[in-house]
């Protein structure tokens, strides 16, 4: 298990792994969207109240559910950037802020949408979007920190502090309907009994759901390699790299 | 089909938010990919910079 740990979290191992699962990843996303979609937007039937508008939900959902997910894996790569001060979790850390950003940023702006026809308001001051708001300045927080600051070493500690300062938030976010009075839903998915939502919906929800997922594997990937490629510019295996013409 | 288009009435709700999600998820996608090239290019042309220094020497 350490030596599994110590190898993953070498820069060239990490580097060709990702590499190689970039494309798998694609595939599965693709997939998995695809049937998604489908579900959501061809078979699931309107609903009751809702009409065809509830159908923002595939989307609205998943990116909010991305969103938070993001952000506990940004404070964990934290713990681990204080601890033991593994170079691999400052990349993760911060290769994952602009994903965060951009899944918050779209579960604000489809939420708005959806609020638009459904509560007559594109916004309201709500406990829910507020605190989602909250998350987004975390995120563009922990970005504008990490371009602040030079040595990107201490940058990584600085950033690896607020992530894990801002993880109170997190909680807020998801009890926020039930603690405070708010147009906003109540959980529909994550409640211990019966979820409150036909199954016809439901499958397509947590296909996007593992959807989104897959993406933002690959698109961390991605962005970690680049960063690493960054880094370590003047490092062997980067070198070594550059000889060759297989990347 | 275009009754598929119409969702209900909510077309413009409904087709401007998965509108969004796609360009946002694909500017994730393309940004990181070019930036990653980018850096590829910069790498190899330094190293047949270096290269060619070390066979005038």
């Amino acid at each position: 298990m350490f030596l599994w740990f110590h190898k993953f979290g070498s820069a060239p191992h990490f580097y060709r792994i990702a590499g190689k699962w970039i494309p798998w990843l694609t595939a599965l996303f693709l997939i998995l969207l695809t049937t998604g979609l489908y579900g959501g937007l061809v078979l699931a039937p309107p609903d009751y109240q809702q009409g065809d508008s509830y159908r923002i939900i595939f989307i609205h959902v998943p990116a909010a559910w991305m969103s938070l997910l993001i952000y506990v894996l940004m404070a964990f790569c934290g713990v681990v950037i204080i601890v033991w001060r593994m170079k691999l979790a400052e990349v993760v850390l911060i290769c994952s802020a602009p994903i965060g950003a951009s899944f918050t940023f779209l579960a604000l702006a489809t939420g708005s949408i959806w609020g638009k026809p459904m509560w007559g308001t594109w916004w309201v001051w709500d406990a829910r979007l507020t605190s989602e708001l909250i998350l987004l300045f975390l995120y563009l927080g922990v970005i504008g920190l990490h371009n602040a600051i030079d040595d990107k070493r201490i940058a990584a500690r600085a950033v690896a502090i607020l992530a894990i300062v801002g993880v109170v938030n997190i909680p807020i976010i998801h009890y926020s309907v039930e603690w405070w009075n708010s147009l906003h839903q109540g959980p529909t998915v994550t409640k211990f009994d019966k979820p409150s939502i036909h199954w016809s919906m439901l499958i397509p929800l947590l296909l996007m759901a593992l959807a989104f997922q897959f993406y933002y594997a690959l698109t961390l990937f991605q962005r970690c390699r680049g960063e690493l490629l960054k880094r370590e510019r003047n490092s062997k295996w980067v070198n070594e790299l550059s000889e060759g013409n297989d990347v | 089909m275009s009754e598929f288009f119409a969702m209900g009435g909510y077309a413009s709700y409904v087709w401007s938010s998965y509108g969004l999600t796609a360009i946002v998820l694909c500017l994730n996608w393309y940004l990181p990919r070019r930036t990653h090239q980018q850096i590829l290019r910069q790498l190899k042309r330094r190293h047949s910079k270096q290269s060619s220094l070390d066979r005038k020497k």
